[in-house]
């Protein structure tokens, strides 16, 4: 039985640091534990949940910031701003669908691992949106960093290395950030029957446009029936996301259709079907399957994505969609992971990472989750791990490429 | 003027080797890329924070990485302190020599190597200026967002070290949330590329901890930055107020109606007239503040934005508004607040503060800024990014007058103090420096300092890169 620390204050979580740091013991940083699977294995003496930690601190929806305890459920994070019309603009994906968990994603858990949608285009990712951040060091210090202003120049930016940190530096305990109004409404406009690469032109060609598209991805013909319950037209379909006032978006769709008049057959979703649609595409429906089938989150140049899984296809069996302009691609394996075959065409196409996310027992334990680095580099992120927890006790084995 | 920012002590074993240090220097670059008389150092010795200065021991433009890479690998090897320095427009004395450094400029790697308009990106050396940027793909639709004042002169590199933004940074970000990847050369020489053409990257987030380092995690010898769509118009609005706090309020419940304008810029009447009297930009004179609206998009849409704006401005007795009638009329607009900085020292010397503040304490932070500058017997001009809170106080003085000049830091000491009370920041876009280095403790306890200089020390455990800067000279981890 390991032994599962959950203190309710910031205190409470420094001196269950300071303990371990001094004993020696490893400690496994958890929040609502929807998204343990992410990452490789951990392998730690003891548990240290956030979860307790919880509630909004400050909201000013006038400052379009946040403040909560990092053991804030995402759910109520949402809630109240949905209250006030505003939103997470970076739209964080929920993992419960692929990884088949239960339970509540937290806010810190969001940040740990920078989880962000499909509006990351323009939007930034959640480590964009991230302007503050209280932590517990691996020396059992409380630590702040940033602030709760937009623009904060002032010392080392250590905001953005807590984000996607995946709890290796730090224990996160209070997180601020930006929040932005809910566009008054959204459409999305469906160019139909393009095959991967005439994809990836046209949203090339729609994210040069002046009319803001706020999502652009592609969803072949294998998958397309998986979204807003089979009511996208036949044929793969390249979506385009638009969002802002009725008046804006009607005229801006007006001009993104004839922009795009040469390729393909055109029709359009509404504001609600726009919604349902992103939202499955942020949660990586068509790969929700309740199987443990592995899954790569692959994430390249967009003039590369389908190039790879056109160099893949040619030597195993995979299946994929595209969100990011074709720059992320997720990636479905119909046996084995095939981590060296990915990762080879990663590298020989441009460069960029595959992260496995999902993976069967044997796999998942064979294969660094993460793309491994360049020497300098790991040298380099491994000393600054150091600054941040000299005994190593945070989430062992997480980044295989550092640990 | 008296010093009273200090500095390392030079150290005597390096400045003993100068002569040698100069010599095994010309011996690792080209002709043309070293400078050691001391005439053609003078132009090195202080940047845009004109109040201190420094001739540095020699100063090195190399033209490629290697180059960079050979002279770091050196300069770790014998202790000697290095200074990046793009442009040398920094406000805050980012590229203040010392004397016992080695100045690195980055002044002839100024080549776009890779415009990709399908990948909307590019890839350029870091002595490439932000404008030119903007410029290398203006005629195919696309510009660079963050735009510094200072956009003509200073250079991409100079903008990673500071994590620049300037006036449209409320829509756009500002440059660590348009930077994709850098070539880094570490001190001890490794050159290393952090991130790339993809939206994210493997493992920590070191191109964020680097963007903003001002200068002491490594040097940036090429950087990718994100091109975006240009809007198809942009329009600048003049509102003119009878007060800063109406100004203020109206700036707030703009932002809180869910409008999120590219820029909203305010002046108060000092620099309204100070601007006026140099661009001629047709700023209202008879009224107490003055924002600068700038909305984009099509025709219609910016119409109908800017009614809603215009209807949030009349419920805060808006006294005036302009709209811009021409592109030349809306280049004005900008011209006058771009140059403020400027226009102002055509006027008096000044010192300019850049603290954040939550937009709720915009009114009540403006206030106190004119009461602590009057009680020093200064006066100020106030011109700042309202829409994200970044004040800029310029603090109207005299050079040549020691006891002016102390009261005008005393008083610059007292408002950003001011600013960090309010729940904001001592600095948003011109960085720390030298001028703030000091106030660094106002803002930080000494664990959250501590990490801070911990992640640097893993990067230059020396502590030669750039050294002076940003850290409170006691009280650093030793080597």
């Amino acid at each position: 039985m390991i032994v599962h620390f959950e203190p309710a204050s910031e205190e409470g979580i420094a001196s269950v640091v300071r303990s371990a740091a001094a004993e020696r013991v490893t400690l496994a940083i958890v929040g609502g534990g929807t998204r343990s699977g992410l990452g490789n294995p951990v392998r730690a003496d003891r548990t240290l949940s956030s979860r307790r930690l919880s509630g909004i601190v400050t909201y000013n929806p006038a400052e379009m910031t946040m403040s909560a305890l990092a053991g804030t459920p995402l759910a109520e994070v949402e809630a109240a701003l949905a209250a006030n019309g505003q939103m997470l603009s970076f739209e964080p994906m929920d993992h419960r669908p692929i990884f088949g968990t239960t339970g509540e994603p937290t806010i810190g858990g969001v940040f740990a691992a920078n989880v962000s949608g499909p509006r990351r285009t323009v939007a930034g990712a959640a480590r964009d949106n991230l302007l503050g951040v209280r932590f517990v060091n691996g020396r059992g210090e409380l630590v702040k960093a940033g602030g709760r202003v937009m623009k904060n120049v002032t010392g080392l930016d250590l905001v953005k290395l807590m984000a996607g940190s995946y709890g290796t530096l730090g224990i996160l305990t209070e997180v601020t950030f930006k929040v932005l109004p809910v566009p008054p409404t959204a459409a999305t406009v469906v160019v139909s029957a393009l095959n991967d690469a005439e994809a990836a032109a046209v949203m090339a060609e729609a994210m040069a446009q002046p009319v803001e598209v706020s999502g652009a991805a592609h969803l072949p013909e294998s998958v397309r029936g998986r979204f807003i319950d089979g009511a996208l037209p036949d044929g793969a379909a390249t979506v385009l996301r638009v969002e802002g006032f009725a008046a804006s978006v009607e005229m801006r769709v007006e001009k993104l259709v004839a922009a795009l008049s040469r390729f393909g057959q055109r029709s359009q979703l509404d504001a609600g079907q726009t919604k349902t649609l992103w939202a499955e595409i942020r949660n990586v429906r068509p790969y929700a399957d309740g199987t443990a089938r592995p899954l790569w989150r692959v994430s390249v140049a967009p003039s590369a994505g389908h190039q790879i899984v056109a160099a893949l296809r040619l030597q195993t069996g995979v299946d994929a969609f595209y969100d990011w302009q074709g720059g992320l691609v997720w990636l479905r394996m119909e046996a084995e992971s095939e981590a060296e075959l990915v990762r080879r065409y990663v590298r020989a196409l441009g460069g960029g990472h595959a992260t496995l996310v999902r993976a069967g027992g044997e796999a998942r334990a064979g294969t660094p989750a993460f793309e491994p680095q360049p020497p300098a580099v790991a040298q380099l992120s491994e000393r600054v791990r150091a600054s941040f927890d000299p005994a190593r006790i945070f989430n062992p084995g997480r980044l295989a490429a550092v640990d | 003027m008296p010093e009273t920012i200090g500095f390392l002590k030079p150290r005597q074993a390096v400045l003993d080797r100068r002569p040698e240090i100069v010599a095994d220097l010309a011996d690792l670059l080209p002709e043309g890329c070293l400078i050691s008389d001391e005439r053609g150092l003078k132009p090195f010795e202080t940047d845009a924070f004109l109040a201190y200065r420094r001739l540095p021991l020699a100063v090195v433009l190399p033209e490629t990485t290697e180059q960079v890479s050979a002279v770091l690998k050196y300069c770790s090897r014998y202790g000697i302190p290095v200074v990046p320095r793009g442009a040398g427009t920094s406000l805050s004395g980012g590229a203040i020599p010392q004397e016992d450094a080695i100045v690195i400029g980055l002044s002839k790697m100024s080549r776009i190597l890779d415009v990709d308009f399908f990948n909307r990106t590019a890839t350029v050396q870091a002595g490439v200026t932000n404008l030119n940027i903007s410029e290398a793909v203006s005629a195919d639709g696309f510009f660079y967002a963050p735009d510094p004042s200072s956009q003509l002169a200073c250079t991409i590199g100079g903008n990673i070290g500071m994590n620049s933004g300037g006036a449209h940074c409320l829509k756009y970000g500002v440059t660590t949330n348009n930077l994709l990847g850098v070539k880094l050369v570490l001190f001890d020489g490794t050159v290393i590329e952090l991130g790339g053409k993809a939206l994210d990257a493997a493992g920590y987030d070191l191109l964020g901890l680097v963007c903003g380092s001002e200068g002491q995690l490594g040097i940036v010898t090429e950087a990718t930055v994100r091109l975006i769509a240009k809007p198809e118009g942009a329009r600048p609005v003049l509102f003119g107020f009878a007060s800063s706090e109406a100004a203020g309020t109206c700036v707030a419940d703009i932002i809180g109606s869910g409008i999120i304008p590219v820029a909203i810029e305010f002046m108060d009447r000092p620099a309204i007239e100070i601007c006026e009297a140099f661009a001629h930009a047709g700023y209202p004179l008879d009224v107490e503040a003055l924002l600068i609206v700038e909305v984009e998009g099509a025709e219609a849409e910016m119409d109908a934005t800017l009614q809603s704006i215009i209807e949030i401005a009349r419920r805060h007795g808006v006294m005036t508004i302009k709209e811009s009638q021409s592109a030349l009329e809306a280049a004005l607009i900008w011209k006058g607040r771009k140059s403020a900085f400027g226009a102002t020292g055509r006027v008096a010397d000044y010192i300019c503060m850049d603290g954040t503040v939550p937009l709720s304490q915009l009114s009540y932070v403006l206030r106190r800024t004119g009461e602590i500058v009057a009680g020093y017997g200064l006066r100020v001009a106030n011109v700042f990014h309202a829409g994200d809170g970044n004040m800029h106080p310029l603090i109207l003085y005299n050079i040549n007058d020691p006891e002016d000049a102390a009261r005008a830091e005393a008083a610059g000491n007292d408002i950003l103090k001011l600013c960090v009370d309010a729940g904001g920041c001592l600095t948003g876009e011109h960085g720390v420096g030298i001028e703030k280095r000091d106030l660094m403790r106002h803002q930080f306890n000494k664990a959250d300092l501590d990490q801070q200089m911990a992640a640097r020390a893993a990067f230059d455990p020396q502590w030669l890169l750039n050294p002076s800067k940003v850290f409170p000279l006691e009280g650093r981890p030793a080597a």
